[in-house]
């Protein structure tokens, strides 16, 4: 999902960076705020932290004959809401942008918005709705973290439809060439994703159980989960 | 539990790996490469005049030095989960160590 360096028209760059800095302060904010009345909660947070490091460095193959990456977004966003994964997502982006090649500074604002905005926040609202439907844990927990990985990429699709238009057809042409690329590479990674995420989720359940209880979303009225 | 877990792992694997086997090249483009890559040639197709119109300030000198940062960065987080699962693991361990310490004490065979 990450639009390279350069790949956006300055005025996307912009754009796209002017919609991330209120979400990356509030995130700042709400993650200070949390950790400050909940010093416990520092080590999920690391974990949830370093679940998206691990798994957005890892590129995987995929049906298209292309490979790309999970983000591990989801996780975070179920344990401490959505507002918290904006700085971890700008910190994994920052450092594939500066030291990988991948990704770019000009399009921080852009990527940061489709992994680190929009999947963490269709995360949390997969959840919330598969809860409140009476999905058991497991099943609220997989739809989230898939369905917030495949939102990422759908959401690059749709900045680059809007920056290179397809001079007939318009942004829908291009939105469908690129979405052929990025979502449809996605969906078995999505998967992927999702399964971990709940085997984390589980793992985090037998061995967290108190600051787990002490969490609001997970306090969310889910059944558990076996 | 254990054998969900288990099922769980395999599926996972089972995604990743069946692509390898079921995929072959498709014409013009190679095969296993980044759909980041692929979006790249789709900008170029629609808009061949475009110009990236700024380049990143590092580039890592090969795809061998490239693979070290990645490696590195996974590196990174599997380190922390897995200091989590072990100090998770121990912590366990001794609460029911602790649980089983307590009758003990009334162990008819404590002499």
């Amino acid at each position: 999902m990450h639009i390279m360096e350069g790949f956006l028209p300055p005025a996307h760059a912009l754009g796209w960076a002017a919609v991330s800095v209120p979400f990356l302060a509030w995130g700042l904010r709400s993650m200070g705020r949390s950790l400050q009345a909940h010093p416990e909660r520092r080590m999920l947070l690391g974990v949830a932290a370093a679940f998206a490091f691990l798994l957005s460095a890892l590129k995987l193959p995929s049906v298209t004959g292309s490979c790309s990456h999970p983000t591990g977004v989801g996780l975070g966003a179920l344990l401490f809401g959505p507002a918290a994964m904006v700085p971890v997502g700008f910190v994994v982006l920052l450092f594939q942008a500066l030291l990988l090649a991948h990704g770019g500074l000009t399009t921080l604002g852009a990527n940061v918005f489709s992994m680190a905005v929009v999947g963490p926040f269709v995360s949390y609202a997969v959840f919330r709705t598969a809860a409140t439907l009476g999905a058991n844990r497991s099943v609220a927990v997989f739809l989230a973290a898939c369905l917030g990985d495949l939102a990422t990429y759908v959401t690059t699709s749709a900045q680059l439809a809007l920056a290179f238009p397809d001079a007939v057809g318009g942004f829908d042409t291009s939105f469908l060439k690129f979405a052929g690329i990025f979502a449809l590479t996605q969906v078995p990674i999505a998967i992927s994703e999702g399964l971990l995420t709940v085997l984390v989720v589980n793992a985090m359940a037998r061995f967290n159980a108190h600051e787990l209880r002490a969490l609001p979303v997970m306090a969310f009225r889910t059944r558990e989960g076996a | 539990m254990k054998t969900r877990s288990w099922l769980l792992w395999g599926t996972i694997v089972l995604l990743t790996v069946l692509p390898l086997c079921l995929i072959s090249a498709p014409p013009g483009a190679d095969l296993f490469g980044g759909s980041d890559d692929r979006a790249q040639q789709a900008i170029g197709t629609i808009a061949p005049h475009y110009k990236p119109w700024f380049v990143p300030v590092f580039e890592p000198a090969s795809s061998e030095i490239a693979s070290l940062l990645f490696a590195l960065q996974a590196a990174i987080g599997a380190g922390v989960i897995g200091y989590w699962l072990g100090l998770s693991v121990a912590r366990e361990r001794a609460r029911k160590s602790a649980h089983e310490g307590i009758p003990s004490e009334q162990d008819p065979r404590a002499d």
